[in-house]
């Protein structure tokens, strides 16, 4: 009988506390993002496709899937930090070896060079090169996330990537870069 | 609202938290009046001077200007305009180093002044009262005045405020050690600078003006009340002396105990602050009718023999202020735009003086000791205590080494006005600003970084979403279209011709042809399908495999050198394979008539011929779309066409040697292992291409020279030419190669190629980057003869032309390249 | 002649962490000649092993560490902890307790956890405590002040106790205890609390010779001469009034409570202020600013709390005094009180 009742009781408190728990359960539930959408913004977004993968999107859906989390070389290292902070893996070295900060680079068409072929605007994942047939082409230095797919498909190769020019603006303070002269 | 400006009235002050007392280092310079210095020799005046956009340039190079004239004019948001500070002979326009903590170069108008000092025509207002707001606050815009407290905001953008201001603060606490700028300026000029506040009251009515003056400047204060006394609504409020007492919104806090909310400005809680510099500037724009070409500029430090403040024309080097001023530099000497707290080193003395300049700085190393080295931070918190925005420094400093920026935000970083407070009372020295600064410079960036990620994000898909849409279209279109099915057929056949590829174990040439195929593939599809992107990474993969196939190839080809027994099967089989491409190619040109022609095992090798003959047409497309970019550009006359015809000749010519080839093979006829056969074609193809292309530069070399009549056009041409007939010897040698290779086994020498490829490619891009002359790696005679092309003015159509020749030029370097490592 | 570029601000108050350390040693004299006073010159002797223990772990584990040996070494924080540790355990402890109490507070404590800066607890009272619960017997061995010995003992037999264990008339410590009535003399916090167990009241207790009436012989002297010092260190502006203020005046609040609740059991506010390690605790141990909080509403906090453990501990825990333990226990807690009263920034929390 006394086990009759320990279990009765016990059976009760287990019903109540799960009654509970379901209750916080639904009507605390946080909202969060999917997993996939999270990575999505981590990644740099520049479509560069080195990962492997035709976009950032596909590879932040790879990664939510269980791949590498050190494919990205745009991102460098403080992306894969990101990722894994957010995947709660170790951070590793990127993949190919690549510099831990990448410099950021846009594209720059050596206009009198360009022969107008449209090759580079069709690589252009984000569609930051304006032009036409046979007319010369420009890059949109603002919209241009220095992929590099546009580099390969030129025929006379003349889109060069050219670092990010520093402005006050982006200037980080290295007063040691700063070339002092001699005081005339 | 009464009762506050009651208690303001009976002097009372709400201190903030925090501050320092730094020793004030001020008699030194309160000695003697504001000094006028003799002319420069020359003025470098920045163009942005200020918070906001450039002016734009209204004047030009080797222009002579007077003393007040303006050399911007207002364009944009928040620009503000510069004028000529004495009249001179603009001697050039360009960037010159800027009075920012960067240094980093601005451009700037370069001022030769030729003595006479001349004003442009001033248009004095005699009655202000007279003036409505808008014609008040265009005077305040035109004449090019910001806030000269430090900041350098706009003066017109305050001065045109929507909301409404209950409190006018002019800031007269000049809370830095050394400075005395404002502080001899008052001494001077308090009716001008009360002048320039009854101006500011006018534009913005505020129920109070508060004066706000440290009680270590006695002169200043006795001279502005006197000065203000006339007006009930201005008040001189002696504030105690503590550092940072003069940033805005210390400022505000101080004087009437409310706190501007952060990310607000003070005009949002009704308040306005001013600088008496600033105000004085209004007083000279309106009443004087003169433009902001001067400023009050202290010039201290032990290593100035004659400490003091001067009247500095904007744009005059700081080299001739200290110059005047008698300068004896120490080793390792610094020079500091602005305060010993927050001013800035100069990394030359080239700079000129800007609107925001109030203090030239030369200390020696006994006053202001050059830092020391960075301690272990023991947390005492002096900084803390010493934080006037109550921030807690010394956990900001941990998560800035740490790089963790969500806590930075988390602990209000972005509420530090970098008064350098808690740097000064930090027992283990640490450069707490500066890794504040670095900290927000980085947080800036990412947030800059993820907004361009967004957008790019936006646009790649907004640009799938149309190819796809187009796509769509276009099939829609087709699927009415009877011919179209062919097309697709052929797409099927050269998949399932991928995937065979792709299954067989021969894994060496796999991943090679499959990209090959990949490539025709997408280019044959080119015109209807988007390339995307894991077309151009697989690419990529393809080409880091082939480079490390390559090395392992190298490895084994030196111990495999005598199997002959593969070489030959593999002659035999690229013999049949030749035969076959060569039988459909003879069977006719449409496709459904080859594949009715050939026998059925042929169908594959058949659909990798019209591949290749695919490819030979776009090839010769690409040639005619230079020839006619080269035919726009100059007007035509047959020559043109001919030459044309005569590279669509030259093409079909060197078909049909190629074909010549294919015929030597034609008699054997066993069955065939479709795989090699198909490798072997996609190797003629390739060799195909390359020859097409060398004989097509080549006339178009020649036929650049055709038409010319310029010299440099020639001298192009016959560069051009040199490299073309070098192209053909090589090419020669290069068929003579090929003919050795034949019997070398395909796959091989595919891979080999293609690495080949990638390596002229690489080495030809480098030479691009590197200068024309060092481009052409072979002749170097050549390299005088296109030194010139390079430096003289061209027209434009020359321009067009000769860059057609580089292209060319570099094309064929290329090639070369390739030839080379073929060989090799 | 090259400019220098240097990032602002250009101007420093030439506060450095070496003269801070050394004004806070320097502090600690008035208290340290009240303890030789008392208590007798081995206090020195205790001082110099010390001094001498710290700068060589120290060094060595700087070494070990590739850093340079002289400008840390050199900031005295190592320096502090080991006179602090030489003024907190019994003057006649023999050599290697402060040996071994000096290379825990260096070696384990401070260094292990990343050095000056990075540990989480106070390096001498982690050190303390470790001492005291491993060997409780010498650290409990204080001897009476030196009026009430049975024979007053020279330096040199001080030295042969520290370093041999008996007086070269082979004596011990326990027999050097002795007092002139016979009785081993115990501190005074641990006699009231032997005897309030025994069931004497605190009237009674304090009747005896080693009290003046209102706290021990010397030990109230002593806690004069630390809070000299701490009041030197305010006025300095080497510490804040925060933690010490908050810490005496929660100590005097809940023993004046306690009195007023129990007189027969309880000792007082005074006896409390005045006695065992209050003082130095109170000016020199919880104002370390390494393990302290930093905000001054959690300095309030820290204080008050460290107080309160002290009042409870020293009334109803095992141990006569409890600043170590009180210490060490809200040197935990630090980071969640630093993270609950963060100030309020300017501009924020207003419309």
């Amino acid at each position: 009988m006394t086990l009759f009742y320990a279990l009765i009781a016990l059976g009760s408190l287990a019903l109540i506390f799960g009654l509970i728990l379901g209750f916080a359960a639904v009507r605390f539930r946080v909202e969060s993002n999917p997993i996939v959408d999270q990575i999505d913004t981590i990644l740099p977004q520049t479509q560069c496709g080195q990962c492997g993968y035709p976009g950032c999107r596909p590879y932040a859906e790879a990664i939510a899937n269980g791949d590498e989390i050190n494919k990205c070389p745009p991102g460098g290292e403080a992306t894969v930090k990101k990722l894994a902070d957010l995947m709660g893996v170790e951070a590793k070295p990127l993949a190919g070896g690549e510099q831990a900060e990448p410099i950021k680079t846009v594209a720059y068409i050596r206009e009198d060079e360009c022969i107008g072929c449209t090759k580079c605007i069709q690589a252009c994942p984000v569609d930051a090169i304006v032009g036409a047939t046979r007319q010369m082409h420009t890059v949109l230095i603002d919209e241009c996330t220095g992929c590099d797919l546009c580099v390969e498909p030129c025929p006379v190769d003349c889109i060069d990537m050219l670092p990010v020019k520093e402005t006050k603006q982006t200037w980080k303070w290295q007063l040691n870069a700063i070339p002092v002269t001699q005081v005339d | 609202m009464e009762k506050l400006i009651d208690q303001i009235k009976q002097g009372k002050v709400w201190p903030f938290p925090g501050g320092i007392h730094p020793p004030g280092q001020k008699q030194q310079s309160t000695t003697q009046a504001i000094a006028r210095l003799p002319l420069p020799d020359k003025l470098v005046v920045s163009l942005k001077q200020h918070i906001g956009a450039n002016g734009k340039l209204i004047v030009e190079k080797g222009q002579q200007v007077l003393k007040g004239q303006a050399l911007t004019k207002p364009s944009g948001n928040w620009s503000v305009p510069v004028h000529a500070p004495t009249s001179g002979l603009i001697s050039d326009i360009c960037p010159m180093p800027s009075a920012h903590p960067s240094a980093l170069p601005e451009l700037s108008v370069i001022i030769e002044p030729d003595g006479e000092d001349n004003w442009c025509e001033l248009n004095p207002v005699t009655d202000a009262k007279a003036l409505s707001h808008d014609e008040l606050v265009d005077v305040i815009h035109q004449s090019g005045i910001a806030g000269m407290g430090g900041a350098g905001f706009p003066t017109y953008v305050k001065a045109d405020t929507r909301k409404a201001i209950e409190f006018l603060i002019v800031n007269a606490v000049e809370c830095e050690p050394y400075i005395t700028a404002d502080d001899m300026l008052m001494r001077e000029h308090a009716d001008g600078i009360v002048a320039g506040i009854e101006l500011m009251q006018q534009l913005l009515s505020p129920q109070l003006t508060i004066i706000g003056i440290e009680d270590n400047k006695p002169d200043a204060i006795a001279a502005m009340k006197q000065a203000a006394q006339h007006n009930d609504s201005i008040i001189v409020q002696t504030v105690p002396t503590i550092y940072p007492s003069g940033g805005e919104k210390q400022l505000i806090k101080l004087l009437t105990g409310k706190e501007v909310p952060s990310g607000s400005i003070p005009a949002d809680i009704g308040m306005l602050v001013q600088n008496v510099g600033t105000l004085f500037a209004v007083n000279q724009a309106v009443y004087e009718g003169k433009p902001l070409i001067e400023r009050v500029v202290t010039v201290t430090g032990n290593t100035i023999h004659k400490q003091g403040n001067v009247w500095a024309l904007l744009g005059t080097e700081i080299k001739h202020l200290l110059d005047c001023q008698g300068f004896s530099p120490a080793p390792q000497q610094r020079v500091v735009m602005g305060g010993p707290m927050m001013g800035f080193t100069l990394p030359t003395v080239r700079i000129g003086v800007v609107k925001t300049t109030n203090c030239i700085l030369a200390p020696d190393h006994q006053e202001l000791a050059e830092p020391g080295d960075e301690k272990a931070c023991i947390r005492c918190s002096a900084c803390a205590d010493a934080c006037p925005a109550s921030l807690l420094p010394q956990q900001l400093q941990w998560f800035a080494k740490s790089k963790e920026y969500d806590k930075l935000n988390e602990h209000n970083l972005f509420d530090c006005i970098e008064c350098g407070a808690c740097a000064y009372v930090c027992p283990s020295e640490i450069p707490l600003v500066q890794y504040y600064r670095v900290a927000k410079a980085e947080i800036k960036e990412q947030q800059a970084e993820q907004i361009k990620a967004e957008r790019a994000k936006e646009r790649f898909e907004a640009r799938k979403e149309r190819l796809e849409r187009e796509q769509e279209e276009r099939q829609n279109r087709h699927k009415r279209k009877p011919a179209a099915k062919s097309d697709d057929e052929k797409q099927k056949v050269a998949d399932a011709l991928a995937r065979v590829k792709a299954k067989s174990d021969d894994t060496d040439s796999k991943s090679a042809v499959a990209a090959a195929i990949a490539r025709a593939k997408a280019k044959k599809q080119g015109a209807e399908l988007e390339p995307d992107n894991s077309e151009v990474a697989k690419e990529r993969a393809a080409r880091k495999e082939q480079a490390r196939k390559y090395k392992e190839q190298k490895a084994l080809e030196q111990g495999e050198e005598s199997v002959d027994k593969d070489d030959k099967k593999s002659a035999v089989a690229a013999a049949i394979a030749r035969a076959k491409a060569k039988k459909a190619a003879q069977a006719t040109e449409s496709q459904a008539e080859a594949e009715e022609a050939a026998p059925v095992d042929d169908k594959k090798a058949a659909v990798a011929a019209a591949i290749a003959r695919a490819k030979a047409k776009k090839a010769a497309q690409a040639a005619e779309s230079q020839t006619v970019a080269e035919a726009d550009s100059a007007p035509v006359d047959d020559k043109k066409a001919a030459v044309a015809a005569a590279i669509a000749r030259a093409k079909a010519k060197k078909a049909a040697q190629a074909a010549e080839n294919q015929t030597e093979a034609k008699e054997d006829s066993a069955p065939v292992d479709d795989k090699k056969a198909a490798v072997a074609a996609a190797i003629a193809r390739a060799k195909a291409k390359k020859a097409a292309q060398a004989a097509e530069n080549q006339t178009e070399a020649e036929e650049d020279s055709a038409p010319v009549d310029d010299k440099k056009a020639a001298v192009a041409a016959a560069i051009a030419r040199a490299k073309a007939k070098k192209a053909a010897q090589a090419a020669e040698n290069q068929t003579e190669a090929e003919e050795d290779s034949a019997p070398v086994d395909d796959k091989k020498a595919a891979v080999a190629a293609a690495i080949a490829r990638a390596k002229a490619k690489k080495a030809a891009k480098e030479q691009a980057q590197s200068d024309e002359s060092s481009e052409q790696l072979d002749d170097s005679s050549d390299t005088d003869d296109s030194k010139p092309q390079v430096d003289e003015p061209e027209s434009s159509e020359d321009k067009k032309k000769a860059a057609v020749a580089r292209a060319i030029a570099r094309a064929k370097a290329k090639k070369l390249q390739q030839e080379g490592n073929d060989k090799s | 002649m090259k400019l220098t570029m240097a990032s602002s601000p250009h101007n420093h108050s030439h506060k450095s962490l070496s003269r801070l350390m050394m004004t806070v040693i320097a502090a600690c004299i008035p208290g340290l000649i009240a303890q030789v006073f008392f208590f007798g010159s081995a206090v020195l002797i205790q001082l110099v092993l010390a001094l001498i223990t710290v700068s060589a772990c120290e060094a060595a584990v700087l070494q070990l560490r590739k850093r340079k040996v002289w400008p840390t070494l050199s900031d005295g924080s190592a320096w502090l902890t080991g006179v602090l540790l030489a003024l907190s355990i019994p003057p006649l402890a023999p050599w290697w307790i402060i040996v071994i109490g000096c290379m825990f507070a260096i070696v384990i404590v401070k260094q292990l956890y990343g050095g000056l800066g990075f540990n989480l607890f106070n390096p001498a009272m982690a050190a303390y405590v470790l001492l005291l619960v491993s060997f409780p017997v010498q650290m409990t061995s204080w001897l009476p002040v030196s009026d009430l010995l049975a024979s007053p003992i020279s330096f040199s037999q001080q030295l042969s106790v520290i370093f041999n264990g008996f007086t070269s008339a082979g004596f011990s410590v326990d027999q050097l205890r002795v007092a002139i009535d016979g009785t081993t003399m115990a501190t005074p916090l641990d006699t009231v609390k032997t005897d309030v167990a025994h069931h004497l009241t605190v009237a009674e207790s304090m009747s005896k010779p080693l009290f003046n009436g209102w706290f021990g012989l010397g030990w109230g002297w002593v806690n004069l001469g630390f809070l000299v010092g701490g009041l030197y260190l305010l006025k300095a502006n080497i510490i804040n009034w925060h933690i010490p203020v908050s810490f005496l005046a929660s100590l005097a609040v809940c023993s004046g409570i306690g009195y007023i609740a129990a007189p027969g059991t309880e000792p007082g506010v005074v006896f409390h202020l005045f006695s065992g390690a209050t003082m130095l605790g109170a000016f020199f141990i919880a104002t370390d600013p390494v393990s302290a909080s930093t905000t001054n509403r959690g300095r309030l906090i820290y204080g008050a709390l460290i107080g309160l453990l002290v009042y409870l501990i020293r009334t109803f825990g095992g141990y006569p005094d409890a600043v170590a333990f009180s210490v060490l226990l809200l040197n935990m807690a630090v980071p969640l009180i630093d993270y609950y009263t963060k100030p309020r920034t300017y501009g924020h929390g207003v419309k």
